[in-house]
């Protein structure tokens, strides 16, 4: 392990905080120095994050810019951060969207607006936390404290069913994450009575070799947190009200990061940490995926509402990422880890959109444009881009993603292949025929004519979006060559760990086996 | 030692005792020739002066093992750490009450002496383990309180309050006296370290008698920390008592209840822990269902601060469910963080009621986000502390008691738990939501921004903040509190 002088982790969790703090005093009056302050605070830790992306390096196997301190040692709690290839990225992620929410709330949220950047800059930190913490108990504390700011962010500042809306988010993640606790806690006292040593320290106990009955029970509990978080079908049910409902910074965070929680976790704590288990669930979870493929795809279709179509979107998109980490081999997790990425920037993408031609018509119904290309060209123009990128047009990120993530399923298994890749077609069905009744056509409502065309400050976030459409479609090595080392880590580790699981299974009931046999033998 | 002597130098070791005995009788005095609002402040200072004297002596005698008065008395870590933690509950309670019993007009030297004489109770319940002083404390603590619930005279709902409280008490008692004369009368001793022995040396028992009286313990017991199905009177009392009494009861009453039933139960009746660790275990799933289930729908933010009360004193009896003694000190974290995050609660309660009317509805939190955004803000930290979210106390505090559960291979129990904690957050977000969600309802009613309210508020949420994100030190304090069940 390399252990970095800087604590450059614990300043990009703690800054957004000590940002939040000093903004609670500021005067609330004064909201163009609330925002610009927030804007500098995310800039600031956006450039503090880019040094990871070069000083990362690309072949070493084990957890970097580790920092670790004992936090309450005598019940093996510690303060350990690090990150590898999987959750480098994700940070970079977290980090832009973050500046990208700030510019795009200037002007849609007009009220509360200190509470509005004090809750921002807070579900940074939270967020980063979740990213980089290595022990399971600062792992599930940061997760937890991830709720209270998007709660708020929906119940506060969201739409008419925004209440209904926090509380149904809350609830269902809540529920999931105290299965999560008590597995945690099972996990943590077997791997006392084995070794004699207390620890939360996820790097440790990777290293437990866990019953296969106690790895299912314990795989089950952290895998229903984290399909709640993805969100996997039928637990879905949360996230088109949370979108629908939630102001578009939140949406954007919602579906950028937040989602990616739960594919990452599958990644960091519930396969490597139950692997026998994990690919013993492997055809629940991918059926289970490509239902939600398809079935998000289909509902999404028929959605009259936007975001609502969206949000459907996602839950069809994020069943491709779980299709790619279950197919458990190289083209499939690395697949399903870019998508995460891609995700984030497309349906990011997707809402910032929407939510800027909200600002300016209040409506989201589809039925309310028509003709909105000849208006607003420019608009026309990111719009096509990013709804291709989604699409997974060759060229956007969104192909690299979705093609290695059917490879890998392809070769895992035919079926789920062939299953998901209707998805694709269904995908473009509902995206394009979106595009065309809101973009083409002649505009039939009087209120479109004369809707005014992006500013600046829209073009600017919007470029930037596209930026790494184009970049992470036409060169995903620089992407890849990250994650390259992690992944085959993580494979290689899975694999062997899970059979190793086996053999022990097998060498505890053989024996058992065997003597009943002798048993029956000696009654014959 | 001649056992009809009384040496006069073990009288140093109950100081804090003596010191609340004395000040409470001189604040009777004080009462007495005095009225008005000035005698009213001066007993309240004085009782705050006299808590923290009594806290220092308190303080002093940590580290202290001795039996004092022929077994009847008992200096140790544990009773030491409960008397801190009551006679904090008092300082708190008295600071607010310099404010709210001069607003309610019941802040006489009457008041805060018997403010003093309930913590004087609960001193001598939780530090001694013989029945017979564990009785008698638990009687001076019941009286008091019987008294304290109704001095809101003019208030039907304080009267009925204290008087159902008088009643069910009364049955509670005796059947908790009933049980240690069955046990006496099974065993022939009344000293609970005696009959731990008693027990090792004659096992297996199994008198019906001794079993009958048990399971009486258990009744009243469970009458005092409000668990289900011995909670009727809960949100009644809760409800018609003067709020910060009711912050008193919710707080010390249900710590001192627990502080005397883990230290009968963990030492005399280990030995039995198969049989009643069963009896709890459904206790304890009825309390935390029950609790929160019916807190869901409650209008009344005391009311509900009232059945979550009872659905905590649940999720500390799922750890008494294991009788791991060395993991007791689970509960006493626990009990600590909830009594912080229960007094804060309740001191944003008062400062939002109105005069004489001891109704709290929920629609007066409307808007209070914008109307006073730092009791909001205090608020809402309580409300998450009390539904269990990291990094605040409560979390920690959960944490400990089900990973006692987990650790003991009562997953179920553990996952009821936690299932129920996410219940529970259902209806403390709702507090919140109407705190920042919704406009204001109706003509708001004045806040009161008295510095006291805002004194204990930030003393609580710093308390749970610290114990919260540094748990060691007081988890370490609880762990050596809990040394004597070793």
């Amino acid at each position: 392990m390399t252990v970095m002088s800087v604590p450059i982790l614990s300043f990009l969790i703690y800054f957004p905080l000590l940002g939040a703090v000093i903004l609670l005093f500021a005067n609330r009056r004064n909201s163009l120095f609330i925002k610009v302050f927030t804007l500098v605070i995310s800039l600031v830790e956006l450039a503090a994050s880019i040094p990871l992306f070069f000083k990362f390096d690309d072949a070493a196997k084990t957890m970097q810019f580790v920092e670790k301190a004992d936090w309450f040692p005598e019940w093996g709690i510690s303060y350990l951060l690090g990150i590898d290839g999987i959750s480098l990225l994700l940070v970079l992620l977290t980090t832009f969207l973050t500046v990208i929410c700030v510019l795009c709330s200037w002007k849609a949220i007009e009220e509360r607006v200190k509470e509005y950047y004090i809750t921002f800059l807070f579900l940074e930190t939270a967020m980063i936390g979740t990213l980089c913490a290595l022990d399971l108990v600062l792992f599930y504390v940061f997760w937890e404290l991830m709720l209270i700011p998007m709660y708020l962010l929906i119940g506060v500042w969201g739409g008419p069913r925004r209440i209904y809306a926090a509380i149904k988010f809350f609830l269902f993640t809540m529920a999931g994450s105290v299965l999560m606790l008590v597995a945690i806690l099972t996990l943590y006292f077997y791997y006392y009575n084995a070794t004699g040593i207390y620890t939360f320290s996820v790097l440790e106990l990777y290293k437990a070799s866990i019953p296969i009955v106690k790895q299912y029970w314990l795989f089950g509990a952290f895998a229903l947190s984290f399909a709640i978080k993805v969100p996997m079908f039928p637990v879905h049910t949360w996230l088109p009200d949370a979108h629908t409902e939630a102001p578009t910074a939140g949406s954007v965070i919602l579906a950028g990061v937040l989602l990616k929680m739960g594919t990452y976790g599958f990644i960091r704590f519930a396969i490597p940490l139950f692997p026998a288990a994990a690919i013993d669930a492997v055809p629940l979870m991918s059926v289970l995926a490509v239902i939600g493929i398809i079935y998000g795809a289909i509902v999404s279709m028929m959605q009259p509402d936007l975001k609502r179509l969206i949000a459907f979107s996602s839950v069809s998109h994020l069943g491709y990422v779980m299709l790619g980490i279950f197919a458990f081999n190289m083209q499939g997790v690395q697949g399903g880890i870019y998508q995460m990425l891609n995700h984030g920037i497309s349906t990011g993408g997707l809402f910032l959109i929407v939510g800027m031609i909200y600002e300016r018509r209040h409506t989201r119904m589809i039925s309310d444009f028509g003709g909105i290309a000849k208006v607003m060209p420019i608009f026309a123009v990111f719009f096509m881009i990013i709804t291709l990128s989604s699409i997974a047009l060759p060229g956007t990120n969104g192909f690299v993603g979705e093609f290695l993530i059917l490879l890998g399923a392809f070769k895992s298994n035919v079926v789920y292949g062939t299953l998901a890749t209707t998805g694709v077609v269904l995908g473009a069905v509902y995206m394009l025929w979106m595009f065309q009744r809101v973009m083409f056509g002649v505009v039939t409502k009087e209120e479109n004519k004369n809707l005014k065309d992006l500013g600046g400050r829209e073009i600017l976030i919007l470029v930037s979006m596209v930026f790494f459409i184009i970049l992470m479609g036409v060169y995903p090595k620089m992407f890849f060559k990250k994650m390259d080392t992690t992944v085959v880590e993580y494979l290689a580790f899975v694999k062997s760990k899970s059979a190793q699981s086996r053999v022990l299974e097998q060498n505890t009931v053989a024996p058992r086996v065997a003597r009943e046999e002798a048993n029956t033998n000696l009654t014959r | 030692m001649d056992a009809s002597i009384i040496p006069a130098c073990e009288f140093r070791w109950i100081m804090p005792e003596i010191m609340l005995t004395g000040w409470a009788l001189l604040l009777l005095i004080i009462g007495g020739v005095t009225k008005g609002p000035v005698a009213s402040k001066t007993s309240g200072v004085l009782c705050v002066i006299g808590s923290i004297f009594a806290l220092y002596f308190t303080l002093n005698l940590w580290g202290t093992n001795l039996d004092v008065f022929n077994q009847l008395y008992t200096i140790d870590n544990y009773g030491t750490f409960f008397k801190a933690l009551f006679l904090c509950i008092l300082i708190l309670v008295s600071i607010v009450s310099l404010r709210y019993a001069d607003r309610e007009g019941i802040g006489s030297g009457e008041y805060y002496a018997l403010l003093m004489f309930g913590v004087l109770g609960m001193m001598v319940m939780t530090s001694s383990h013989h029945f017979i002083t564990i009785f008698i404390g638990l009687e001076v603590m019941s009286l008091s309180i019987y008294v304290l619930c109704g001095l809101l005279r003019g208030n039907a709902t304080s009267v009925e309050a204290s008087l159902k409280y008088f009643l069910l008490g009364a049955f509670a008692t005796a059947f908790l006296l009933y049980g240690m004369a069955m046990i006496y009368g099974s065993t022939g001793i009344l000293d609970v370290v005696e009959l731990k022995k008693y027990f090792l040396l004659k096992q297996p028992f199994s008198a019906t008698m001794f079993v009958i009286g048990l399971g009486f313990l258990i009744v009243g017991f469970g009458f005092k920390i409000a668990s289900v199905p011995f909670h009727m009177w809960t949100p009644d009392v809760y409800q018609g008592a003067p709020t910060s009494i009711t912050a008193y009861m919710a707080t010390g009453v249900k710590a001192a209840a627990f502080g005397a039933l883990i230290r009968v139960f963990f030492t005399a009746f280990i030995p039995f822990q198969f049989g009643w660790s069963e009896i709890i275990w459904v206790l304890a799933v009825l309390t935390m269902c029950v609790g929160n289930i019916t807190a869901l729908v409650q209008h009344d933010v005391k009311r509900m601060l009232a059945y979550s009360s009872i659905a905590h004193a649940g999720y500390i009896l799922v750890a008494f469910v294991t009788a791991d003694r060395a993991l007791a000190s689970s509960m006493l974290y626990y009990l600590m963080a909830y009594s912080f995050m229960n007094i804060g609660a309740f001191t944003v309660v008062i400062a939002l009621e109105k005069k004489g009317d001891n109704n709290s509805e929920i629609d007066g939190f409307a808007g209070l986000g914008v109307r006073h955004p730092f009791y909001a803000l205090c608020m809402s930290i309580f409300l998450l502390s009390l539904a269990g979210v990291p990094p605040l106390a409560g979390f920690m505090g959960k944490f400990y008691v089900f990973s006692t559960a987990v650790k003991a291979e009562y997953y179920w129990l553990a996952v009821i738990g936690f299932l129920n904690s996410a219940v529970a957050a259902y209806y403390y977000l709702r507090v919140m939501m109407y705190m920042y969600f919704k406009e204001t309802i109706g003509e708001p009613g004045t806040v009161d921004r008295a510095p006291q309210y805002g004194l204990v508020m930030i003393i609580c949420i710093w308390a749970l903040l610290h114990m919260g994100i540094f748990p060691k030190t007081f988890l370490t304090i609880a762990q050596k509190a809990v040394g004597i069940f070793g």
